[in-house]
């Protein structure tokens, strides 16, 4: 197939960003040892926020609800696991089908509804979620958590030690390989009738196309890579707790993914990083100032920048180079 | 046949919170079209103002319950001039961000200034006492906050079916643009159901003090059940969001007593059933 020029450009740049991610996660690799535990659970909460920006940036469907499909994945992965399915590559799958089979289903609740119901339906799923994960105890361990998983050596080669070393290589492992599809599907055809319905859902229905199995199956893959999230987590920690599935982790992810940039799946990236690192450094000397913290940053964001950082960087650079070429002529 | 009968009071004190906390959500969101997931801080702000003058200053319960009225109304004046009037009009998630940021934000100042314990609000001797009804004796102070979610719903209704400021309240709620073309004033319309509003939250935090506890959380932990009752009842309307509170109480009590260890499962159980049957509300209006 011949490329156009505009194709190659925006493949080398795709290449340019996956070396990026890459680049900062062996950085942080190399910068952290003592930490790695920690950025594993980034990624994996990174893994959240890109699933919630399919839904959110690229659907414009307003959800509270993605622990959800997290938790969902969470919990597959670690019963599995208790039960004798030790391989680490065939607990993210058995995550992510999980994750998969809940956003189908949350995705076929909440699209019944628009704007606040929809809001309270995906709120209410992941309530209701979390009350049955609650008291089925004797499956999921209830509020002590589910334990006592020994997933096996990375393809039988790798242990999951106690540095977390392996854990965290794969968890980037993964997001490279998350993220070049996610790149792939929300350029593709699918992905800009997604965007289409966001802008102008009248419009995309006068050209014929049926609203509801187009944001079912992005519900099915952002369920798929927030479940694969989950499995991560739980792979990386060998516990799995109530909190997984909670409209605290919903509300956080959102949280992330504003300031990041939505509709950006750099943004997603961006956001997570920054918001987790804050988190670690302020809510460990005292949670409530982190609360004030988070609620002023909301404010400012939707006050003075609208479209997030990445979203306002990406502004900055254009007056920038503007500026250059205003100069330069 | 004791359990029923004291599972039905509470049951209906607990809706009568609901819907005296709830019910000023659903009118500014009806009017304004503003998510406001902050209303729950108001009603804690409002349980805070009255713990602090009944217990610490030891004023009279009435005068603490007028006082936490006022002051929450006074607090939130500046939160709607400066915060609310940005996001009028601007999409959900937007407002969403904007109501979640200062819930985030009045937690984590509440428990900076007032420490993360529980506050009480002492009640007086005439609502601790027990009342005898013939052939049971129920609680005073569940009788006292049914009692007054009935006045607040009697209230409302005639202040918005009855009064002149009710017919501009309905013209802009219907039509904003409109009534603002035949010479309504929308903004002082706008303001003063937000003042309703706030001041109903902050009396609802108060009343139901001993239903839904004051700490720093309150603003988050009921939040979503606020924010529940208003959409299963349709945004807008009273009689819908008296029927959902009375609907969900009952339903989150009953629970509560027959099967403790499900927690709130069946409270969102039926309301995702609702919201399915009815994506607009019980008696919500078609768009």
């Amino acid at each position: 197939m011949p490329m156009t020029a505009s194709a190659s450009r925006t493949v080398g740049r795709d290449l340019l960003g996956l070396a990026l991610i890459a680049l900062v996660g062996l950085a942080g690799y190399w910068l952290f040892p003592d930490n790695l535990a920690f950025l594993t659970r980034v990624i994996s909460v990174a893994l959240l926020v890109l699933s919630l920006d399919l839904i959110v940036g690229y659907c414009g469907v307003a959800s509270l609800g993605q622990g959800a499909l997290y938790g969902a994945g969470a919990y597959a992965a670690g019963i599995a696991c208790v039960h004798g399915i030790t391989d680490p590559v065939l607990l993210i799958l058995i995550g992510a089908g999980a994750g998969a089979i809940m956003g189908l289903l949350m995705g076929a609740i909440m699209l019944r509804a628009h704007g606040l119901p929809q809001l309270v339906l995906s709120i209410a799923i992941v309530q209701l979620l979390h009350e049955a994960a609650n008291k089925a105890s004797s499956i999921t361990g209830g509020s002590d958590g589910l334990s006592g998983m020994s997933p096996a050596p990375l393809f039988g080669v790798f242990e999951f030690d106690l540095w977390g070393r392996s854990a965290y290589l794969f968890g980037l492992g993964l997001l490279l390989i998350v993220f070049a599809v996610l790149r792939f599907v929300t350029r593709s055809p699918f992905g800009m009738v997604c965007r289409g319905l966001k802008e102008d859902p009248l419009r995309i229905s006068a050209l014929g196309i049926y609203a509801f199995p187009v944001l079912l199956k992005m519900f099915v893959i952002s369920g798929t890579v927030a479940g694969m999230g989950g499995a991560l987590a739980a792979i990386a920690t060998q516990v799995v707790g109530l909190d997984s599935v909670s409209f605290e982790v919903s509300a956080n992810a959102l949280v992330m993914l504003v300031l990041g940039g939505i509709g950006h799946l750099y943004g997603a990236l961006i956001g997570t990083v920054i918001f987790m690192a804050l988190e670690h450094v302020v809510a460990a000397i005292n949670p409530f100032h982190w609360m004030t913290l988070v609620g002023a940053v909301l404010i400012a964001i939707v006050l003075f920048a609208p479209r997030g950082l990445s979203g306002t960087l990406d502004e900055l650079a254009r007056m920038l180079t503007r500026d250059r070429w205003r100069a330069g002529r | 046949m004791q359990t029923v009968f004291s599972i039905g009071v509470d049951a209906l004190a607990y809706g009568m919170v609901l819907f005296v906390i709830s019910i000023g959500l659903s009118v500014t969101m009806g009017l304004m079209r503003v998510v406001n997931l902050a209303h729950g801080a108001f009603a804690m702000i409002g349980g805070y103002i009255a713990s602090y003058a009944a217990r610490d200053l030891g004023l009279a319960y009435a005068v603490a319950v007028m006082l936490a009225v006022f002051g929450t109304i006074l607090i939130a004046i500046p939160v709607e001039r400066l915060l609310y009037r940005r996001v009028y009009g601007q999409p959900e998630l937007t407002q969403v961000l904007m109501t979640i940021g200062i819930t985030f934000c009045v937690i984590g100042i509440a428990n900076y200034v007032f420490g993360p314990t529980l506050k009480t609000i002492p009640t007086p001797e005439s609502l601790r006492a027990p009342v005898s009804l013939g052939f049971r004796t129920v609680s005073a102070h569940r009788l006292f906050v049914i009692a007054c979610g009935a006045a607040v719903a009697l209230g409302l209704w005639y202040f918005i079916e009855r009064t002149a400021f009710g017919v501009k309240l309905r013209a802009s709620v219907d039509n904003a643009a409109m009534a603002a073309a035949l010479g309504v004033k929308t903004e002082v319309v706008y303001a003063v159901s937000f003042a309703v509003a706030v001041g109903l939250a902050a009396f609802g935090g108060v009343v139901g003090a001993e239903l839904l506890p004051i700490e720093p959380y309150y603003a988050l932990r009921y939040m979503v059940t606020f924010l529940v009752v208003v959409s299963v009842g349709g945004a807008g309307s009273i009689p819908g969001a008296l029927a959902a509170c009375l609907l969900l109480g009952a339903i989150d009590v009953t629970a509560r007593y027959l099967v403790p260890d499900f927690g709130n499962f069946f409270f969102y159980l039926a309301v995702i059933l609702v919201v399915c049957v009815f994506p607009r509300g019980l008696m919500g209006r078609a768009q």
